[in-house]
């Protein structure tokens, strides 16, 4: 080969193919995906704790994916059911997640509603889940000897608590409750029209 | 049959069709070798000579002696013309070399500790927790845009700016154009560490680095993409020579990938899902790994001084993978809650992957036939060898690992991170160590002072990664498999893992402390310490050029 011109026009060929396979075509495909009926948009408090999620790398170990029945027994660990693309209308970025050395976190909401869980498995993982190995996180935390009026108190396994001490939640915790405890996705998803399916066939 | 099959069945024959037209429109008479072609990177009489300046006098008149003994034909005077070329061509690209191995090379110590104190962060969850920074999410993020953005490529901008001039026979033009351009992205890289360490993330795989600091690795890409450009636009050698083929298609890729990808306000939902594992697998199949190709094309043969067995199958290599891997990227995403054709496209092009695949081995192979032992002699030609045997492995498991039933259990578990390791480590970092142990003593007109440390580097960096390896991809599929199991709890699947993860700390240890040998070597040879290995190049310029064209 020895024309940079055609080196060039055929690498940039080949390229656009694959831009219009994996990106515009996907693209048109989901661009008119609209919310289900029981998805909520996400409240500010829950946005900024969605950016915790984000800066701390949560998505690294955590999936928010189940996927069907047929495929792997993500149901059965009552994770959730096979996600669509609309749950994840109003998600920017989104946060599918690659790896699972946690579990899916879907619809960790639905799972584990409680604040005090969520608060004391971010200060140390460990006490709740003995062979976990999620960092803990105690930058998120305060330990005081006594809590101001309004701040959150978490609550703790004596076991794990700092004698003599509080520990309190700082802002950035307290809002990444809010997002995980906001992940629910266990609304019904309509299946489709079968009359409509037959007529696009 | 429904919609979504014949679509796929028409675009894969219609993409078949276009690509072998394009073959035959490049090159009538694909049936006739090319010889000329596959020489360009010999000056003539240069067959049948050693190269490699890694290596000290007598162990290069070691490496003469055993390739002269398969050599048929006594070599012959070399043409003083080109060699003059040649060393302008080096001298005229030694600077901006010098600077992307030095900051690549810097990189690599940081982003090797990053990656070393998060692997034990898997098996010591409670250790260095106090400070935000530290966290596990953060510190495998600065390991991985310190390794991929900053030492790989970093040196693969080095490797591309030192080939071309010697392969166009030409200076590199606007040298001070491309050293601002690795100004820029140096800038880009520091601070995109300095940003996830702080919590600022874009927060999508592979595309941490938030676009408003992408922008300045672009305008550096643009600024060394306009110099080679121009450079390869003014160049005296009228044949285009593998290698060029694939930096040259390379760095445009990673520029407009980077920018397609990076779009602010643009992808949306699951559609950013796709696009973001279409850049995460592009950035290697595309970047990453043509580079390395490349360097190898060149490498190899010029340590053995034999050419390239094949020309043709190099053109069918190179427009099969620049093809087949652009498409690849969807079965990231298998089981996922995008469209299925997607996926299954890229199932289909990842198997396709074997031709290109294929295709390099055997050349390759077909290259060093009858000379593997000279391996022993040769650093540059055991890392390059070692590299190109782990391309081979890792693009075939990589092809079978997209494969839905094999996906089922390795999803989602460290089996990955094991597979993407023997890739970006086993090959293309490996590569890259040979290409510097080539390059830097013609770019410091110095020698390597202690040529019993590379050898040190070799073992420890190819036992550590085959250590990191085997265990984690163990540790990975019986993580997967417990995964499968609903009668399994979960937690059983972190459990199965502990052991192979501490495993995985050890070979990462081992690696790491390649890289400390390597890069305090490097530094020994910069600041000339050690023994007095050769005379003070720069300045006597006629004794330089006596070495170069004799070897040393």
């Amino acid at each position: 080969m020895e024309n940079e011109a055609k080196l060039t026009a055929g690498a940039m060929t080949t390229f656009s193919i694959a831009v219009a396979a994996l990106v515009v075509l996907p693209y048109i495909q989901v661009s008119d995906v609209q919310p289900p009926a029981g998805l909520k948009p996400y409240t500010s408090a829950e946005l900024r704790g969605r950016d915790s999620y984000i800066a701390n790398g949560c998505m690294y170990c955590h999936t928010q994916q189940p996927r069907d029945r047929s495929f792997a027994p993500d149901f059965e660990r009552g994770w959730g059911r096979v996600s669509t693309p609309g749950d994840y209308y109003y998600d920017k970025p989104h946060l599918l997640g690659s790896m699972r050395t946690g579990p899916d976190l879907m619809n960790i909401g639905v799972r584990q509603p409680s604040v005090d869980w969520h608060l004391g498995h971010l200060y140390q993982p460990r006490a709740y889940v003995p062979d976990s190995i999620m960092p803990s996180y105690p930058y998120l935390f305060e330990v005081k000897d006594k809590a101001e009026e309004d701040e959150v108190i978490v609550r703790l396994p004596p076991k794990f608590a700092p004698p003599g001490k509080v520990v309190v939640a700082r802002p950035e915790a307290v809002d990444l409750v809010k997002y995980l405890q906001s992940l629910d996705r266990s609304y019904p998803i309509l299946p489709p029209d079968p009359q409509r399916e037959q007529n696009t066939k | 049959m429904d919609s979504a099959l014949l679509s796929l069945l028409a675009a894969f024959l219609l993409s078949l069709i276009g690509l072998l037209a394009f073959i035959w429109s490049l090159r009538k008479g694909l049936l006739f070798e090319n010889p000329r072609a596959a020489s360009t990177i010999f000056a003539p009489g240069e067959i049948g000579k050693a190269d490699d300046p890694a290596l000290d006098k007598d162990a290069a008149k070691r490496l003469q002696e055993a390739i002269s003994a398969s050599h048929q034909g006594e070599p012959q005077a070399e043409d003083p013309e080109e060699i003059e070329d040649r060393i302008a061509a080096d001298r005229s690209s030694a600077f901006p070399v010098f600077m992307f191995i030095a900051f690549g090379c810097m990189w690599l110590i940081l982003g090797a500790t990053a990656g070393l104190v998060s692997s034990l962060k898997l098996h010591w969850p409670d250790w260095i927790v106090s400070d935000a920074w530290m966290t596990f999410g953060r510190m495998r993020t600065v390991h991985i845009i310190a390794v991929l953005y900053g030492w790989i490529t970093n040196v693969e901008l080095g490797i591309i700016v030192w080939l071309l001039p010697r392969l166009l026979r030409t200076p590199l033009k606007g040298p001070l154009w491309v050293m601002l351009g690795g100004s820029f992205i140096n800038v880009g890289i520091a601070s995109s560490i300095g940003a996830i360490g702080a919590g600022w993330s874009d927060g999508m795989e592979y595309l941490e680095i938030p676009w408003q600091i992408g922008l300045f690795i672009q305008a550096g890409m643009i600024c060394i993409i306009g110099s080679v450009f121009y450079t390869l636009l003014h160049r005296k050698a009228h044949e285009l020579y593998v290698s060029v083929w694939y930096h040259i298609a390379a760095l445009l890729w990673i520029t407009l990938l980077f920018t397609v990808a990076k779009l602010p306000g643009v992808h949306f939902g699951v559609q950013q899902a796709m696009t973001n594992w279409w850049y995460g697998h592009n950035v290697l199949g595309l970047w990453f790994t043509p580079v390395a190709l490349g360097a190898i094309y060149y490498f190899l043969p010029k340590t053995i001084g034999r050419r390239v067995r094949s020309y043709n199958l190099s053109l069918l290599g190179f427009w099969t993978l620049a093809f087949f891997y652009a498409q690849v990227g969807g079965h990231h995403l298998v089981g996922g809650p995008v469209p299925g054709w997607l996926i299954t496209l890229s199932i289909v092009q990842s198997m396709m992957m074997i031709i290109p695949v294929a295709a390099f081995s055997i050349n390759m192979a077909g290259t060093m036939w009858g000379r593997m032992r000279l391996a022993l002699y040769s650093p540059t030609l055991r890392f390059m060898m070692f590299g190109g045997f782990m391309y081979l492995l890792s693009s075939l498991q990589g092809s079978f690992e997209s494969l839905r039933s094999i996906q089922q259990v390795a999803h989602f578990t460290h089996f990955t991170v094991a597979h993407a390791h023997l890739g970006a480590y086993g090959f293309v970092s490996m590569v890259l160590f040979g290409a510097v142990y080539f390059m830097m003593p013609r770019v410091l007109h110095w020698e390597w002072p202690y040529p019993k440390l590379i050898s040190l580097h070799f073992w420890l960096a190819s036992i550590g990664i085959m250590i990191y390896f085997v265990f984690l991809s163990w540790g990975g599929w019986l993580q997967g498999l417990a995964m499968l199991d609903a009668t399994r709890e979960f937690m059983e699947s972190v459990r199965v893992t502990i052991p192979y993860l501490e495993w995985r700390s050890i070979g990462g240890g081992l690696m790491w402390l390649g890289h400390m040998v390597f890069v305090g070597h490097l530094l020994v040879m910069i600041l000339r310490f050690g023994p007095n290995r050769t005379g003070e190049a720069l300045f006597a310029p006629e004794k330089m050029k006596l070495e170069m064209m004799h070897g040393k």
